[in-house]
């Protein structure tokens, strides 16, 4: 590839984002509000120390939502219903880590791996509903989140409530995992004792990272899966089974979002509660797009994200609806994906042309 | 009697559907369960179906141009929002006018989006529906600051109803300025098995039906003709079979494709405005709840054809009705699955197909001792039957339909063979 299209392909996202802040601009001067406050005052308030430690702490289920739906997209299927499968696995890891009582790390393990299993069996049904009765999965997968957030709800009001103190009442929600099922905050081993915490699961979304990078490039079944995503028919004459690839896959990819949940469950609300954040599932398929399914790619996403949600919080304050947010959002990401999609498509025809000029040469 | 067997034979899918519909009447007969088949009942059922037939027909026509649109959530969504808001400045009709339009932008920024840049169809709607509601979160924040009743999550009440008529004679409505009988009320009131019944369903969709949904009931004998007996509904199919063909005959793919996804866009839009101005008099935040989602899925089901659509639609307006009106009926239902279950299961096990009768049978059994042993179902179960509906409908439909051929690939003007 020629140099300038490596470029190129590098600042696709700097170009999008432009573009985006071009079209946030615009809407800004229509409802009559200065653009350069308006982002002086985000990037100000954005990067204090207390908003890093929340972006930071933010990014982290993110991140691990994107790569839940990359491991999908790698091979040609789209997860959409991570949403659904990390509430139903936190919520089911939240009560068996409450009645559960091992040694710490063996505790927080098994809840790890509890969240893991439930949301994979959860993603494993649109699979299985793909290969045996031909559903596609958006469609199951979309199904299951509003059967799973349903499930949830019955769940956390009639079986894992806790009883207020005259033991009357029922208070949808679990009870707390004792202290060896939580994870303590990193602020003590950095030495920044006076800024809010900084939750710990952010080595194990490192991890997570880390993890789909070698299944994906460096295991022959991730090898199958990008090159059933690319060509499905060569693929299978390599010898490489799609039904089960499919299963996998989506086992693979709810496994990963039961890990969501987990930086909030054994590390900030030690419990589920009907505060526990929601609309992650959704808001990862964003970033794993804003990050082209690239292990770091996907991490810089989540931080912006991240970024945007926290430094908009300021905004209400000197007057700006806040929401502005929202809807910068929504542009980046559709403003991202018709740019890389142009990219790559001109990428493709200079690569073309380049090398029928090549053959030309050599005749 | 040999007659009867061949026809239970040879139309073993009506045959089960008869079935259903028989013990669902039986079922009715029981005081408790009464709500099963009222005119109350089927009028909400109607109510609550048109939003869905409508983002359904609109997914039909994106859909034969060859371009899958999950992005019908999103276009619902700017047709609440507009819808709501344009009918609380001006009026409902300024309301369904709005809402139209809302949702035919998203329609035309999906269609530049997968048809000008090639963009794959599920990350583009993907993309719309998370546009739409960051957008309509804002809109609110920006229009109703100032309202004491609206927000950012919900609007101030919409003034104004669209006004509703009656058949005359059947359902009371006047005639020449004069009352007429109630017909059909009078009929449901004798509590005559079947008759009564019958008499409750074509009473709840004759009486009190409102201007706006007549005209989205027309609209799908509009759709099967416009789809089916024009020029236009031609190249609009072909485009979405083979669109290189098409090309070389000279129709215009990008434009085809354009007018499909719009129209989709509008007809979400309109679905929006009808679920605000005709159901809750009022925009609130998460209001569609994914009925974008089932009209796709009932687009799906219902073989990409308007009387498909109708159905599937209708079937979830019943179920989100019960839901609705009365608890008592929804729990009824779980003694109508049962009887079913156990029907299939012992026509299974008389076609030598043990483990799936073995499983049928589990079920069947299941679903009764829950029925015995219980007396509503619980609210967050009733919530999603919609959803279970649909996964269970595409289970057992999925491999018996045809979709367009094209749909859902991308394509390029000369890229063709």
């Amino acid at each position: 590839m020629k140099i300038y299209l490596k470029i190129l392909s590098f600042f696709t996202p700097v170009i999008a984002l432009a573009i985006s802040f071009g079209l946030t601009t615009f809407i800004l001067i229509m409802i009559d509000r200065d653009p350069v406050e308006t982002f002086t005052l985000m990037f100000d308030y954005g990067t204090t120390g207390k908003s890093i430690i929340s972006i930071l702490n933010r990014s982290i289920p993110l991140y691990i939502s994107a790569v839940a739906v990359a491991v999908g997209f790698k091979m040609g299927m789209f997860n959409i219903g991570v949403e659904g499968q990390y509430i139903l696995g936190a919520l089911i890891a939240a009560q068996v880590g409450a009645v559960l009582i091992l040694p710490r790390p063996l505790h927080v393990l098994t809840i790890f791996i509890v969240a893991a299993v439930v949301s994979g069996i959860w993603a494993g049904i649109s699979g299985y509903l793909k290969v045996k009765k031909g559903v596609h999965e958006v469609i199951s997968t979309i199904m299951l989140n509003y059967i799973g957030a349903g499930i949830v709800a019955y769940l956390l009001a009639n079986v894992f409530f806790e009883k207020d103190e005259n033991n009357s009442l029922k208070v949808p929600q679990t009870n707390y995992l004792s202290e060896s099922g939580q994870l303590p905050p990193l602020n003590n081993i950095l030495g920044i004792e006076d800024l809010p915490n900084l939750n710990s699961f952010i080595i194990g979304a490192v991890f997570v990272g880390i993890f789909y990078y070698w299944l994906v490039w460096k295991t022959s079944l991730g090898f199958d899966l990008r090159a059933t995503g690319l060509n499905p028919v060569a693929a299978k004459f390599s010898g490489a089974d799609p039904n089960k690839l499919i299963v996998l896959a989506m086992l693979i990819s709810g496994g990963i979002a039961g890990l969501v949940g987990m930086s909030n469950l054994v590390g900030y609300f030690h419990r589920y509660t009907i505060d526990f954040p929601t609309g992650l599932g959704f808001a990862g398929i964003t970033v794993a797009l804003l990050g082209r399914n690239h292990p770091v790619g996907m991490a810089l996403g989540a931080l912006l994200i991240s970024f945007l949600e926290r430094s908009s919080q300021i905004l209400d304050l000197n007057n700006i609806p806040k929401e502005i947010e929202r809807i910068m959002q929504g542009i980046v990401i559709l403003v991202v994906v018709v740019s890389y999609e142009v990219v790559r498509r001109y990428i493709l025809t200079q690569e073309v042309k380049l090398a029928s000029r090549m053959v030309d040469k050599d005749e | 009697m040999s007659n009867f067997f061949n026809f239970i034979k040879d139309n073993k899918e009506k045959t089960f559907f008869i079935f259903i519909l028989f013990w669902l009447l039986v079922i009715a007969q029981i005081e408790t369960y009464s709500q099963l088949t009222t005119s109350g009942t089927f009028a909400a059922t109607m109510r609550l179906a048109i939003p869905i037939l409508l983002a359904g027909l609109g997914g039909i026509f994106s859909e034969r141009s060859g371009v899958v649109n999950i992005g019908l959530e999103g276009m619902m969504i700017m047709g609440t929002w507009f819808g709501a808001w344009a009918a609380w400045l001006y009026g409902p009709w300024w309301g369904v006018a709005a809402g139209i339009f809302g949702g035919l932008i998203f329609g035309l920024i999906h269609a530049i989006a997968t048809v000008s840049f090639q963009v794959d169809h599920i990350v583009s709607g993907v993309a719309i529906n998370i546009l739409a509601a960051g957008t309509a979160r804002f809109f609110s924040v920006v229009a109703y600051a100032n309202e004491s009743q609206g927000g950012a999550t919900q609007s101030p009440r919409i003034s104004g109803e669209i006004s509703s008529f009656s058949l005359p004679f059947l359902s009371g409505g006047t005639f020449l300025g004069n009352e007429t009988i109630d017909l059909l009320r009078n009929l449901e009131d004798l509590n005559l098995f079947f008759i009564s019944d019958i008499s409750g369903l074509l009473g709840g969709l004759t009486r009190d039906i409102s201007y706006l949904s007549f005209i989205a009931l027309s609209l799908v004998p509009i759709c099967m003709w416009v789809l089916w007996s024009t020029p236009f509904g031609l190249q609009l199919r072909s485009v979405g079979e083979f669109p290189v063909g098409s090309e070389s005959l000279g129709i215009n793919v990008y434009l085809m494709k354009y007018i499909g996804v719009t129209l989709s866009g509008a007809f979400s839009g309109l679905a929006g405005a009808y679920l605000v101005i005709e159901s809750s008099g009022i925009y609130r935040e998460n209001q569609t709840g994914g009925r974008g989602f089932i009209a796709l899925a009932s687009v799906i089901f219902g073989n990409w054809r308007p009387t498909g659509v109708l159905m599937g639609s209708g079937l979830f307006g019943y179920a989100d009705a019960l839901q609705l009106r009365s608890e008592e009926s929804v729990h009824g239902l779980l003694l109508l699955i049962s009887i079913v279950l156990l029907a299939l299961s012992i026509y299974l096990l008389f076609n030598k197909k043990s483990r799936n009768g073995a499983i049928s049978l589990l079920m069947a059994f299941g679903f009764g001792i829950w029925f015995l042993n219980s007396t509503s179902v619980p609210n967050e179960f009733v919530y999603f039957t919609p959803h279970i509906t649909t996964l269970v409908v595409l289970s057992f439909a999925s491999q018996r339909l045809r979709m367009p051929k094209s749909v859902g690939q991308p394509y390029k003007k000369g890229e063709g063979g």
